[in-house]
């Protein structure tokens, strides 16, 4: 008996997955062919537990490799310098919003290993977001947290996260021809899906502002939608941190 | 610093990279004038190489290695054999023949010229598995130049092969690898 398409594919989405074996099994559906590679033990990354990867590290040359074939990739059937950091950030975009659950998940206590009280909670203010952002998101990828956090002088709704090294800038050098790009708008992709995840609706870039002492010294400018800017009023008249 | 130059040859045997450093002796002679000159690479005559004579140096050098390494010198490894145990029955006709020699280090791969030393300067040559040549040229007194130019193609691996920027065999015009080989010449 098959299950009607409407009902499978709101779970299992993927074309590989074969309609014809029976719903009433409720252990590990079978993927048909190819598609979804399964391991000989039928345990796929999704069944892993989550804080396996808690403390995992990842070498730096695996990374400057696949980074380098992603923004040769980017590169493809691009106009302008900004249609390139457009594309860059498009590819860190869905990272930032499954990194905003996964942080979550791990404050909390059914995800940390030391017990704590109280559940993490989201969000709901610029400044904790900002905090979250400096604090765990930048030590669970970079292993430290940013170098600092501004806020625009002149404009309320923009502040600036700085970071001396990036990662993604290490190897890369900007060719004369491209200067206004900077790589590391992959790295704002991911900041401005954390924020878009949270309900903090805005713009990240990435700008090169280096110095003698720090060359790749980066700047992302986090700039919030006024919606954002009006709630943050309202929750602030309310008194809610 | 008695680093005289730096020479990146790519497998095809064109030159992909050549800096010249200042040399200290080099700027005491032009204000003294007394002693002969040092040139750009540490031989007399050198300094007004033009780019072009690089590129001629550099391919010049491509052949001369490419030959160095097919008159590495090979035993005859037949006689020795035999004298402690009969030939084997294989060993005859063309895979014998072939057999019947072998290089005076058997483990260590035929690489031809890894260095070059003159009273005016000393070559160190280290070839990449890829097949690009890093030529450095230094003082003759200097010590460790092996561990230099591994630090060099240190650098290359990181600022030059990592970047997307960079297409292979293409002559390197990056800062980032210029910062890295100034912070690693002169710092050190």
């Amino acid at each position: 008996m098959a299950v009607p398409p409407s009902f499978s594919t709101a779970m299992y989405s993927s074309p590989s997955y074969s309609h014809d074996s029976r719903p009433s099994s409720s252990s590990t559906p079978s993927f048909a062919g190819a598609g979804l590679r399964l391991p000989s033990n039928r345990k796929t990354i999704y069944d892993r537990n989550l804080n396996r990867s808690r403390n995992a590290e990842l070498s730096r040359a695996s990374f400057a490799f696949l980074f380098m074939e992603m923004v040769t990739y980017a590169q493809k059937k691009i106009k302008s310098v900004s249609d390139f950091e457009k594309k860059l950030n498009e590819q860190g975009y869905p990272l930032g919003m499954k990194l905003l659950d996964l942080l979550l998940y791990r404050a909390s206590p059914a995800g940390s290993s030391s017990s704590s009280s109280t559940p993490a909670a989201r969000p709901l203010r610029i400044l904790p977001l900002l905090t979250l952002i400096n604090n765990k998101l930048y030590p669970l990828l970079f292993s430290r947290p940013a170098d600092s956090l501004e806020q625009d002088t002149s404009d309320p709704s923009k502040y600036m996260i700085i970071d001396n090294t990036p990662l993604t800038n290490t190897y890369i050098s900007i060719p004369k021809e491209m200067s206004q790009l900077s790589v590391a708008a992959f790295i704002a992709g991911i900041i401005e899906g954390l924020c878009d995840g949270a309900g903090f609706q805005c713009k990240v870039s990435a700008h090169n502002q280096g110095t003698d002492v720090w060359p790749n010294r980066t700047v992302f400018l986090v700039a919030f939608d006024e919606q954002v800017m009006e709630r943050e009023r309202e929750l602030d008249r309310q008194g809610i941190k | 610093m008695p680093v005289f130059a730096l020479l990146v040859i790519s497998k095809a045997g064109s030159l992909i990279y050549h800096r010249t450093l200042p040399t200290s002796t080099s700027a005491s002679t032009s204000s003294s004038g007394s002693q002969p000159a040092t040139g750009t690479l540490g031989l007399p005559g050198t300094t007004s190489l033009t780019t072009n004579d690089y590129l001629v140096l550099a391919g010049t050098f491509h052949g001369v290695h490419a030959i160095t390494k097919n008159v590495t010198p090979k035993f005859l490894a037949n006689s020795a054999s035999s004298s402690d145990h009969p030939p084997a029955p294989t060993t005859n006709g063309v895979t014998g023949k072939a057999s019947s020699f072998r290089y005076p280090i058997p483990d260590a791969p035929v690489t031809g010229i890894e260095s070059l030393e003159s009273s005016f300067f000393k070559l160190t040559v280290f070839q990449s598995l890829t097949g690009t040549k890093f030529l450095l040229f230094t003082d003759p007194s200097m010590p460790n130049t092996d561990g230099l130019i591994r630090g060099i193609y240190d650098r290359f691996a990181d600022h030059v092969c990592k970047n997307p920027f960079w297409h292979i065999d293409n002559p390197i015009r990056l800062d980032g690898w210029e910062r890295a080989l100034n912070q690693f010449l002169f710092r050190r």
